[in-house]
């Protein structure tokens, strides 16, 4: 039966309850505080954007972030302009043709210096990750003078090469094929696989999520890449994207709502890239929790 | 005729020797365990069969021919990893199947052979599952379908039980007995698990620092070990191992009774009688050791018992439901025919 004492002792662990709740609470609404705020932090500048490319001229240097007379002249003559689905095609061909090249690439040499053993392995990796201290603008210039001499400049493939592979790439890849068990590559071996099919067959699906994360990366790299391309194109009709956006600035004046609109209209392709990708990382993580 | 023969196999890596010519003849159709601690080289020596490592000198002899210098895929051996390695990605037709990809049979075939080692293995309703949807005891039964498809001269398993908890172990055990009874395949299965080892084996290879010590039927090795560690490996508790002395043409225990085991060897010298706790009882009346009960582990239908002796504790057996006090005296006693006896030295039997 309950006594007084008894029940005196369960309110007190009910009280306890709700108030170790109302402090996992607080603790819940920082969270989320902070969280808003960087979540604020995020898209300002994307809200900021679009809200630009709807300003007229004069409007520009007004902050607020709703247009006063909201118009779309600036995306019509962006689009009007014949330039930009070249820069656009341009930029495109660059991306899609870098990432398929990073994912095969990257992945093939990740594999190979993860799960062969020979002689000079160990170099082989350190020399590919000595390459990332490297900063790219002490690059420019010898790529600069190595596609003259070859006759790479202006062409896709000037724009291309310095990034068909990349070191950072190899290095996550051969991270990633660590966690796949040697069993898996062995019984495929057995089964009768050669090592090319093994590495197609069973390593590659089984590395997924990161190989749609290495997607992701070296498709928004090239997409926004400005300094090389803008370097080794002279031509109005090899300019990527960025670079050509960049010409609607001038020494006297800037075109911002130009530049916001040509932004803008850029951010689609990298929306649908990471939409598509993000499944696979989603399914990646989903996977990986799975033994055997 | 012999279906796997291993002669003089070798194993180096670098300096170091693993395996020291290492001599076993398979026939078709049987069941060989090898088993040993870790580090033995049970697991290289499989490896070596299946061709994932190379050899370093010796030979292996798969159905009548050399197998050395081909690769594991024409080899026509099977293998089961201990992590399974069915492939998350494919459904469990697929896995099942995927050991036929490079086969030259029709696509029906494959089909009926996909079908038919489902069957067995009463899997027919999984196979269009994922690898996620199934139990650990499903996903191995994937990996043996896998191997089964291949039809192949010789099975290798290389612990394929460790995985699985110890409820699941014993179904899968007894499954996989059943299936080699029914298929008839030659199975070479490596294990630490000296139980696995008695219950499944036609014959088990006892391996200790890349040696074979001692090959035989699971009833020889238990009741007749070559040596001390086979012994001591084999049966759970472990033997108990007693110091001893030759004297006057029977044996002295170190400090206690005599043992009326008459061996021709030398005056003084020193052995070790080997007696399992199953053999060592309570008894009334003159005993080979006495002491104090330390500790009880009662098991039901009896309880081991750990008896204080001068050279240590042995464990022995005694009856469940009136075991010895603890802390009580005891006096323990064993049939002479199941006094086993090594030499101190190197450990070999000597009876």
């Amino acid at each position: 039966m309950a006594t007084a004492e008894d029940i005196r002792a369960s309110s007190d662990t009910l009280f306890e309850a709700k108030a170790a709740r109302r402090k996992a609470n607080t603790a819940q609404y920082i969270r989320w505080a902070l969280l808003f705020i960087g979540g604020i932090l995020m898209v300002m500048p994307i809200v900021y954007m679009i809200s630009t490319s709807l300003k007229w001229p004069h409007e520009i240097y007004d902050v607020s972030l709703i247009p006063k007379e909201p118009h779309l002249e600036n995306y019509t003559f962006v689009l009007e302009d014949g330039r930009f689905y070249g820069w656009f095609l341009n930029s495109l061909i660059i991306a899609v043709i870098t990432t398929i090249s990073n994912v095969l690439f990257d992945s093939l040499v990740g594999y190979t210096l993860c799960k062969f053993t020979f002689p000079g392995r160990y170099i082989v990796f350190i020399a590919i990750l000595s390459t990332l201290m490297i900063p790219t603008e002490m690059l420019v210039i010898p790529w600069y003078l190595m596609s003259q001499s070859f006759g790479w400049l202006d062409t896709h493939w000037g724009i291309m090469f310095p990034g068909l592979m990349t070191a950072f790439g190899t290095f996550l890849m051969k991270q990633f094929f660590e966690t796949v068990p040697d069993d898996f590559i062995e019984a495929a071996r057995i089964d009768g696989l050669n090592e090319l099919q093994i590495w197609w067959t069973v390593a590659m699906p089984l590395v997924t999520p990161a190989l749609a994360a290495l997607a992701i990366f070296v498709f928004l790299g090239n997409w926004t890449a400005f300094i090389w391309p803008l370097i080794v194109t002279n031509s109005w009709d090899m300019y990527t994207l960025p670079v050509g956006l960049s010409t609607f600035a001038d020494e006297a004046d800037v075109a911002w709502e130009l530049v916001m609109t040509g932004a803008a209209i850029s951010t689609i392709p990298t929306l649908i890239v990471f939409l598509i990708f993000q499944r696979y990382i989603i399914r990646g993580v989903v996977m990986a929790g799975l033994k055997g | 005729m012999s279906n796997l023969t291993l002669s003089n196999l070798v194993k180096t890596y670098g300096q170091t020797e693993v395996l020291h010519s290492i001599d076993l003849a398979i026939e078709a159709g049987e069941f060989v365990v090898l088993v040993g601690p870790s580090g033995c080289g049970k697991s290289t020596t499989l490896r070596l069969i299946a061709g994932l490592e190379d050899v370093s000198s010796g030979t292996i002899e798969i159905a009548g021919r050399v197998v050395n210098n081909l690769e594991p895929k024409d080899r026509d051996i099977a293998m089961v990893f201990q992590n399974y390695a069915i492939y998350p990605h494919m459904s469990v037709r697929k896995n099942i199947g995927f050991g036929l990809r490079s086969s030259s049979m029709s696509r029906a075939d494959k089909d009926k052979r996909i079908d038919d080692v489902a069957e067995i293995l009463g899997m027919t309703d999984l196979l269009s599952r994922k690898p996620s949807q199934l139990s650990g005891g499903q996903r191995q039964r994937v990996a043996i379908g896998r191997a089964m498809v291949r039809d192949p001269a010789v099975f290798l398993f290389d612990e394929p039980l460790s995985n699985l908890d110890a409820q699941l172990r014993t179904q899968m055990r007894l499954e996989i007995k059943k299936l080699h009874q029914r298929v008839g395949a030659t199975i070479v299965f490596v294990t630490h698990d000296q139980v696995e080892a008695m219950t499944m084996a036609d014959r088990i290879v006892i391996m200790k620092d890349g040696h074979i010590q001692q090959i035989g039927t699971p009833s020889e090795v238990y009741h007749k070990p070559a040596n001390a560690f086979v012994a001591r490996f084999i049966g759970s508790p472990s033997m108990n191992m007693i110091p001893a002395v030759a004297e006057n043409g029977g044996l002295r225990i170190d400090g206690g009774a005599a043992v009326p085991i008459g061996l021709d060897i030398a005056e003084n010298r020193k052995v070790t009688l080997g007696i399992r706790p199953e053999d060592l009882h309570p008894v009334e009346g003159p005993a080979l050791i006495s002491g104090a009960v330390n500790v009880r582990e009662p098991l039901g239908h009896e309880t081991l018992i750990y008896v204080g002796a001068g050279f240590g504790d042995v464990i022995a057996k005694a009856d469940g439901r009136t075991p010895p006090d603890l802390g009580g005296m005891v006096n323990l006693g064993a049939e002479l025919e199941n006094i086993h006896v090594f030499d101190a030295e190197n450990g070999s039997a000597l009876t």
